[in-house]
């Protein structure tokens, strides 16, 4: 199936039911220290919107580089894209990185590049053209509230500021799963809640979205979303929804 | 359209801050640059040195009649001279004459007719075809024959130690042009390794966001370009700037030996060639160090 189909059928809200990633018995180890996850067993519902919660140092920015595929895991098995990641040859992961959004939790703005420059880097390194970009990126920048902004420097953003061209950035090519680690951590409720409300549109669009949070009134605010808890480097599932089918966490 | 296979644009340029990417990089390349130009010009021009000791001088032959009765004198040089236009492989049989060798004689004789009860021995510039060996026996043996008194002095039995002597040096900076070139290559390692840990934040970026490794490098290898390009302008010109003056100053001493030194039209465009070729292995070097350092990420 190719991509445009796939994203057509997203986009007119029908749900292929499809599962986008897929672990089985996953450990990951850095060195030779304890797992920091350990067996870790679910699938993820393509358009499906979820919450990954724990205490802090339970394992769940390690969990997101194993998403975004900065990290592969010491065992176990990881199917993105109904592909098998784990010994996928170096050279084709590219092309699904290209197909995941990332909000890193310290941004990881290019510091010597304009918010707009910023926020078109992934549809250049995608290959689209100057011209292509422009108005989209402008858009996206008045979308986060930072159309005024789009020739600043991250230096001279603020906190909350930065994080949103992080957000931007991360969104801008439209990607199959958004992966984001504390994505409101920096911002005031209000625009939490705005950039929650860009996840939902996201997600309705097709864009299966995983979001790494502490705050619970952000868990609450989306109606439809499932939570996965981590607790030590281990699953948890409190609504159940990761192995059967999905229940509303509002139902 | 292939994913991963396009360049980035123009504007892509930026992603890497502008202005020098590696600090002393490119001025440690205008010194490499500068000395294998000046190595490869003192390698070349012995080269041509050597090739014309070769062609003009070691294939001469001087004959001296050194006969002290000048009757006897006179007739074994014309015996000499007579054997020598029949012997195989002479080109050029040129007596010297009463003038030429006062000429000659005058820096240590002074001024003046020679004296007649000096006994001056009869001169003969022989040019053969070739220095081969055998030939010159022929000569000697001819000429021997012709006037026992004669003495045979091959040029290049003078010329062997100062022709080892330039194939020596000429080897010596045919190696310094091969250090030289192996120096700029593991500058440009290290500076290539320097911009790589520099930029590392957004390498990781880019490479997360499913940038390839071509990609990446390209940004490198362009800018590592331009900055061997101005280095390797910079030694050119002023290593051009030190040949041009050596060779005023090597023309004015007007010695046959220097003269030959010169540098012909074939040299100039190889050492012009010396930069271009710099800045190609600057960026080979630069393409693979950075491809090899992104190997190492996921």
């Amino acid at each position: 199936m190719g991509k445009a189909e796939k994203r057509g059928r997203a986009e007119a809200g029908l749900a292929s039911g499809g599962s986008i990633v897929q672990f089985d018995n996953v450990g990951l180890r850095y060195g030779t220290g304890a797992e920091t996850l350990s067996d870790l067993s679910f699938s993820l519902q393509e358009g499906g919107f979820y919450f990954l919660t724990g205490p802090s140092g339970a394992g769940k920015t390690s969990l997101l580089r194993l998403l975004y595929l900065a990290q592969r895991p010491s065992r176990g098995l990881i199917r993105l894209f109904g592909e098998d990641i784990v010994t996928m040859p170096r050279r084709r992961l590219p092309g699904f990185r290209r197909r995941i959004g990332v909000v890193f939790q310290d941004f990881r703005l290019v510091p010597h590049l304009s918010a707009f420059d910023n926020v078109a880097l992934p549809l250049r390194v995608a290959g689209v053209a100057d011209k292509d970009l422009e108005n989209p990126v402008k858009e996206m920048l008045a979308w986060v509230g930072l159309g005024h902004r789009a020739t600043a420097r991250p230096a001279t953003l603020s906190g909350g500021e930065q994080q949103r061209v992080a957000i931007a950035r991360a969104v801008i090519a439209r990607p199959e799963l958004l992966v984001a680690d504390e994505p409101t951590g920096n911002v005031d409720p209000d625009m939490a809640k705005r950039l929650l409300h860009l996840f939902d549109s996201l997600n309705k669009l097709g864009t299966t979205i995983v979001v790494a949070t502490h705050d619970l009134h952000l868990i609450s605010s989306i109606g439809r979303a499932q939570m996965l808890r981590l607790d030590r480097g281990e699953l948890l599932d409190p609504t159940g929804a990761l192995r059967h089918p999905p229940r509303r966490l509002d139902a | 359209m292939k994913a991963g296979v396009r360049k980035f644009g123009a504007a892509d340029r930026r992603l890497l801050p502008e202005g020098r990417l590696a600090g002393p990089m490119p001025w440690v390349i205008a010194i490499m640059t500068f000395l294998t130009v000046l190595a490869a010009a003192a390698g070349l021009g012995l080269g041509s040195a050597a090739g014309n000791l070769d062609a003009s001088m070691a294939s001469r032959l001087t004959v001296q009649i050194m006969a002290a009765n000048p009757d006897r004198r006179e007739a074994e040089a014309a015996a000499a001279l007579g054997a020598l236009e029949h012997a195989p492989g002479v080109t050029r049989v040129h007596r010297l004459t009463q003038d030429e060798m006062q000429k000659l004689l005058e820096p240590w004789l002074g001024g003046g007719s020679l004296e007649a009860d000096l006994p001056i021995p009869a001169m003969i510039d022989v040019d053969l075809a070739s220095a081969a060996g055998d030939r010159l026996d022929a000569v000697r043996g001819a000429i021997a024959a012709a006037a026992p008194s004669a003495r045979v002095d091959s040029n290049a039995t003078w010329l062997a130690p100062l022709g080892r002597l330039i194939g020596a040096l000429r080897w010596l900076a045919i190696t310094l042009v091969l250090l030289m070139i192996g120096a700029t290559a593991a500058t440009v390692v290290l500076a290539a390794r320097a911009a790589l840990d520099t930029h590392r934040a957004t390498i990781e970026v880019l490479h997360l966001m499913g940038a390839t490794d071509v990609q990446v490098a390209r940004l490198f290898q362009r800018r590592i370009a331009l900055d061997a390009l101005f280095g390797g302008a910079v030694g050119l010109a002023a290593a051009a700037l030190v040949l041009v003056l050596l060779g005023s100053r090597a023309a004015a001493l007007g010695s046959d030996l220097l003269g030959s030194v010169a540098l012909g039209p074939l040299a100039w465009a190889l050492l012009i060639a010396l930069p271009i070729l710099g800045v190609l292995l600057a960026m080979l070097v630069a393409r693979a160090t950075i491809l090899r350092a992104l190997g190492r990420m996921l």
